[in-house]
């Protein structure tokens, strides 16, 4: 390190010494320093630049929840009891009074009726669990949508990717504590889908629940994870997660000055620091309002488990509604009952395909997701470092694909609540189920159709703007009696947002050195020419003067 | 007048100059709810005064039936192709379903709906006292039963294994095959409920006496209605529909309000 | 293999490095970036007076968190949770939570608008790098390697090396086997899932009460939830009664469909199926009295009691395993054995032969 030798030596008793140097500011940060050496990390980071868009701003608002679930997750395990020990409940909520039920399920009662605050806590917690997947899931669209995965990015997204299924795995776990019908039922269900694994399922679902469902082990194994395990995991993939995206700088839109080799935008310090760490506050606030004034889980409600009774309308939280919504849809009998059975079985050993297609269909969503950013970078060949984020559209073939695959997601989750659609606009809940069965082949092959004609045809208008300029909607009439509307050029820097975008072509096979196309090679050109085939083109700079001489 | 224009006037610049305004329009709304719900709970169970033995009550039901009813259900309860009998109903499947608007039927859905009802509380009952003059059935219940005095408790548990499956466990309802529903129950007053269990209209099975006691039925209407009460402790109950309604909530309106405080954040000032 | 990057490396100097573009289309043509566009000044960048506006506005907003703070602190002990009172919950939670939430949002607002008001709004710029190492270092680090391997031979002593793969490879097993004792020593999940508490001679009795049943309180049309006698005392209850759990109807005379095999498994159209579903486990118990139709709450599987509870809707394959019935010399409804096969969802031991 080369600092000023006299800066090292200072002497705080020195006054004189104290208005040079920067007076308290300056001596504590000294302080610090020598014994941190953190003046190199102030000097790298307290600058760093950080583009302004409001879609930035998703992943800290997953980061914030995060921080705000350990919070309060931390306030309410002063008070939870992990236990599936039997006791007579005798708080507070009158039509539970004098039942029995397991300690974890009176102690979470216990937070909401008797602890002041408790129940506002335990709200939050909760909405802030919520808040935290869908603000994951929002903040991967805007990855995916806009290209950001790509290199250097792919494993990013991949660590992103783990992030998200983590938190749905903290979260299904919070769910299962409180032992009270509504998550016992959920577990029921998953201990269910467990058993039907081929070979190991019974014995995977003895061990996890020690013993018969629902045993008296579950919720305290389940705490371990939830508060131990998990958050710890979910801990330290934020943190490599954050170490790559100062790594790689974060990616920008295309915009005038901003190019593939710089980042424009405000210093941390003090802007970001001031709007980020706000953001913070204001996030947890938001929570905070959901919690004050919106009930979620009544666990009071739902009564204590018990494998006897089930409430209508019994569903998993929004985030695990995907996978309940492909077991609703997978049906038992091929082609109705009398048809193909989903299950059978050979050799006195049952195999149950009406649980295993929709976990396998499920695991190769996940995996196709997760692998996306390399698939891509195979069809485009692209060797490049990207670092400005494309506008969807300028993506129709990746965005189509994203579409789809939204759609499958969508219609899943919307089976999950096929009841409540059913209750809600009057319809049979067999005729939403079959829709939803067709739907979740067809809607997302639809998706795909429009979304790319509406892509393309959103890429035309810009060239349309870019060559002859906006509709300005005045009509005037020429002197030939003609009416002609008049059209505003753009400024070269709104030019520049529409021009500058990366495109592809569909790929020429070529024989490799050996004189043969590779089969690996045939394939990447059917992608490709499905991917790229209809493109629109960047204005070039000959175009557009062609335009404007006309 | 002036002198008291002026004053309001100055009341409400202060009002509108301070930082609590919104937070005591918000605390006012609060109360408002908080009031309604209570007001709501309140409501019980009032009969008319229709004596059900006598022969007057039974000739004035017999007129209404044979009028309103008999078409469907034939003038000598045996029913016909286009409804079903009603021997051995009894008095309180007349008071259910005509007394909640489901009978006299409006048209063909896969079951009867709930509407402002067609007749009075006084010609319900002597149509009723009619049907169970022509055959004994069960009796509309006492109002010494609808006290809502019973054991919440295991009026809960009850409701939870006998009810909840389809009625959902806060009483919201829910879907039944081919386009039936379970109703919600929130608004269904004790003596309609009581009804319900006691005689299973169309698809809802019977609960009789022996399967869940007098005292039983007092207890699940008891726990409903106390369980509605408390149905808002932490806040609005989003149509205690659960996980979806929060879900739903959650990524429209929290995450909503969350992106348009991004736009705002990142939005280069005036 | 296309992805292997170090082919496409075409180095220009130590730093710069071009990457194959794969099928992008480069054009010589293209339009060129303008830079920056000028800078515009804000309304407190020009205007003294919205500035001084707007720090005012930041500072009341900084009062307005801290009054929310005292409110919601206020408000833990002006709105206390009485005993048996919920509506004092109700108020404590409304109250306390809106106080935090205006200190949260108003010290969020608060910073958020002083940056975009007041701080200065100069556009700042950083220079990327290419996120790879230079040549010089790429190079020094497989240097590094080959060295290591070098002075350790890790891969000339090759019998060394494999020893120490197969020893580390071997050390995760010990851990699986220590996750045995996660379930009881004694017992196999398949023995545990094909019997319940129902013997010959167990009474039905009404779920949650206990109380027998009498064959003739059973009226048509009715449904009966109901546990084996002694459920509620045994040891295990939980776990009996996710498997004993059974639902009791009574059919009119003439619409049961019975097989010769279970003609005597009812009793004078009283049925008895169990309550747990073959698809995954959830408590089937829509029973509509009308169509007797069962349907599952939670994937809508539905079952046709008339047909001995086969499945005609939904994601299950197997009908309800029926419970077979009589009446003891009391009149009372009993088991008259176990279910003949395993109730609930399939698991990969359970056998093809049961209905035989």
């Amino acid at each position: 390190m080369t600092t000023a030798p006299d800066t090292y030596n200072y002497d705080p008793t020195a006054p004189a010494d104290r208005r040079q140097s920067g007076g308290v500011t300056g001596w504590a940060s000294r302080y610090v320093d020598e014994r941190t050496g953190i003046s190199y990390v102030v000097k790298e980071f307290g600058r760093k630049i950080f583009p302004d868009h409001w879609s930035f701003m998703l992943g800290e608002v997953a980061l914030y929840s995060f921080v705000i679930i350990l919070l309060t997750g931390t306030f309410l395990t002063f008070f939870f009891q992990a236990s599936m020990a039997q006791v007579t409940y005798d708080g507070s909520y009158g039509p539970l009074k004098g039942l029995d039920m397991s300690a974890a399920m009176q102690s979470a009662l216990h937070i909401s009726f008797e602890i002041r605050g408790g129940l506002l806590i335990r709200q939050v917690h909760h909405w802030a669990a919520l808040l935290f997947v869908a603000s994951i899931g929002l903040h991967m669209l805007r990855i995916f949508f806009t290209g950001a995965f790509r290199k250097p990015r792919e494993l990013n997204w991949t660590i992103g990717f783990v992030l998200f299924i983590l938190a749905m795995a903290e979260g299904f776990t919070g769910y299962s504590l409180p032992d009270d019908l509504l998550s016992g039922n959920g577990l029921r269900i998953i201990a269910g889908m467990v058993q039907g694994i081929p070979f190991v399922g019974s014995w995977i679902e003895w061990l996890v629940f020690g013993g018969q469902f629902p045993g008296t082990a579950i919720v305290g194994r389940l705490y371990t994870l939830h508060i131990l395990l998990l958050p710890a995991a979910v801990l330290a993939f934020i943190a490599l997660h954050l170490v790559f995206v100062v790594t790689h700088k974060h990616t920008q839109y295309a915009g005038p000055g901003r190019t593939n080799d710089n980042v424009i935008g405000y210093p941390i310090l003090p802007v970001y620091a001031a709007k980020a760490g706000g953001f913070f506050f204001i996030v947890f606030g938001v929570v905070m309002l959901m919690g004050a004034f919106f009930t979620i889980n009544p666990i009071w409600t739902y009564g204590p488990y018990d494998p006897s009774p089930v409430s209508a309308g019994t569903q998993p939280d929004w985030y695990i509604g995907f996978a309940d919504g492909a077991l609703r849809l997978m049906p038992g009998w091929l082609g109705g009952p009398g048809g193909i059975p989903m299950e059978f079985t050979i050799l006195n050993t049952t195999y149950s395909l009406n649980i295993l297609i929709p976990v396998l269909v499920l695991g190769l969503f996940i995996v196709v997701v997760m692998a996306y950013p390399f698939i891509e970078a195979w069809i485009t060949g692209d060797k490049r470092e990207h670092h400005i984020a494309d506008r969807p559209r300028n993506m129709p073939g990746r965005t189509a694909v994203g579409a789809a695959g939204v759609t499958f997601y969508a219609v899943l989750w919307a089976a999950a609540s096929s009841d409540l659609i059913a209750t809600h606009f009057m319809l049979s809940i067999e005729s939403v189920i079959t829709i939803l069965q067709f739907s979740l082949f067809l809607a997302p092959v639809l998706a795909y159709f429009v979304t790319k004609r509406i892509c393309l045809a959103l890429q035309k208008k810009d060239r349309q703007i870019v060559l002859h300029g906006y509709e300005s909607g005045r009509i005037v009439r020429l002197p030939g009696g003609e009416y002609i509307e008049v059209h505003e050029p753009v400024d070269e820097y709104e030019r520049w947002k529409l021009v500058s975008f990366n495109e592809y072509e569909p790929l020429m096979i070529r024989p490799n050195a050996a004189g043969r196309i590779p089969v690996t090679e045939r394939a990447r050109a059917v992608v490709s020419r499905w991917f790229f085939e209809d493109r629109i083109e960047p204005v070039s700079s000959t175009e557009l003067e062609v335009a404007h001489h006309h | 007048m002036a002198t008291m224009n002026s004053d309001d006037t100055k009341r409400r610049k202060r009002g509108r100059r301070s930082p609590l305004a919104s937070v005591a329009l918000v605390l006012t709304g609060l109360l408002i709810t908080g009031g309604a719900y209570a007001l709501m709970t309140a409501a019980s169970p009032a009969n008319a005064d229709v004596n059900m033995a006598s022969a007057q009550s039974i000739s004035q039901g017999k007129k209404l039936f044979a009028a309103n009813c008999a078409t469907c259900h034939g003038l000598n309860l045996a029913g016909t192709s286009s409804g079903p009998s009603l021997i051995g109903v009894g008095a309180a499947a007349v008071d259910f379903q005509v007394g909640t608007g489901r009978m006299p039927l409006a048209q063909d859905a896969p079951q009867a709906e709930v509407k402002p009802p067609v007749f009075d509380e006084t010609q319900t009952l002597q149509m009723a006292a009619y049907v169970a003059s022509i055959s004994p059935g069960p009796g509309i219940p006492a109002s010494s039963n609808l006290t809502l005095t019973g054991d919440a408790t295991k009026g809960a548990e009850l409701f939870r294994i006998n009810c909840a499956m389809c009625h959902n466990v806060a009483g919201a309802g829910g879907a039944l095959t081919e386009g039936k529903y379970a109703p919600n129950l929130m608004k269904t007053t004790p003596a309609h409920i009581y009804e319900a269990m006691l005689t299973g209209p169309q698809n809802m099975p019977v609960f009789n006496d022996a399967n869940i006691t007098p005292q039983e039925k007092q207890d699940i209407i008891t726990a409903l209605k106390v369980q509605n009460q408390a149905a808002g402790v932490g806040g609005f109950d989003l149509g205690s529909l659960g996980p979806v309604a929060e879900g739903l909530f959650l990524w429209i309106f929290g995450l909503g309000a969350i992106v348009a405080f991004t736009v705002w954040l990142t939005a280069k000032a005036n | 293999m296309a992805n292997d990057d170090s082919k496409d490396l075409l180095p220009l100097d130590g730093h710069t490095t071009v990457r194959d573009p794969g099928t992008a289309v480069e054009r010589s043509d293209a339009l060129l970036n303008p830079g920056m566009p000028p800078h515009r000044l804000r309304v407190t960048d020009t205007d003294p007076r919205a500035a001084r506006r707007a720090e005012r506005v930041v500072v009341l907003l900084f009062y307005i968190s801290l009054i929310g703070s005292i409110f919601a602190m206020t408000s833990y002990f002006a709105f206390p949770i009485k005993p048996n009172d919920l509506g004092s919950v109700r108020l404590n939670n409304v109250f306390i939570g809106l106080g935090l939430a205006f200190a949260l949002l108003a010290i969020g607002i608060a910073a958020v608008h002083w940056a975009k008001v007041l701080m200065a709004d100069q556009e700042g710029i950083d220079i990327r790098h290419p996120v790879h190492g230079d040549v010089q270092t790429q190079a020094r680090a497989v240097e590094i390697f080959r060295t290591a391997d070098r002075e350790s031979g890790f891969n000339r002593r090759v019998l060394i090396r494999n020893g120490m793969i197969a020893a580390i490879a071997a050390l995760p097993f010990p851990a699986i086997f220590l996750f045995r004792d996660l379930a009881p020593a004694a017992g196999t999940p398949a023995e545990a899932y094909s019997h319940t508490m129902w013997k010959a001679g167990t009474r039905l009795t009404k779920d949650p009460t206990g109380d027998p049943i009498l064959a003739s309180d059973v009226t048509i049309g009715s449904v009966f939830h109901v546990i084996p006698d002694g459920l509620l005392t045994a040891p295990d209850m939980l776990e009996e009664k996710g498997k004993a759990a059974v639902l009791l109807m009574r059919l009119e005379p003439g619409v049961l469909h019975v097989s010769p095999a279970r003609k005597d498994w009812n009793y004078d159209g009283i049925v008895a199926y169990s309550k747990i579903c073959t698809h995954v486990g959830c408590p089937v118990a829509l029973y509509e009295q009308q169509t007797h139709h069962l349907l599952c709450p939670c994937h809508q599987s539905q079952f046709d009691i008339t047909r001995e509870a086969a499945v005609i809707f939904g994601p299950a394959v197997r009908p309800l395993p029926q419970l077979p019935i009589t009446v003891d010399s009391e009149g009372y409804l009993v088991a008259r054995s176990d279910f003949h096969e395993p109730v609930g969802p399939s698991f990969w031991e359970r056998r093809g032969d049961y209905s035989a």
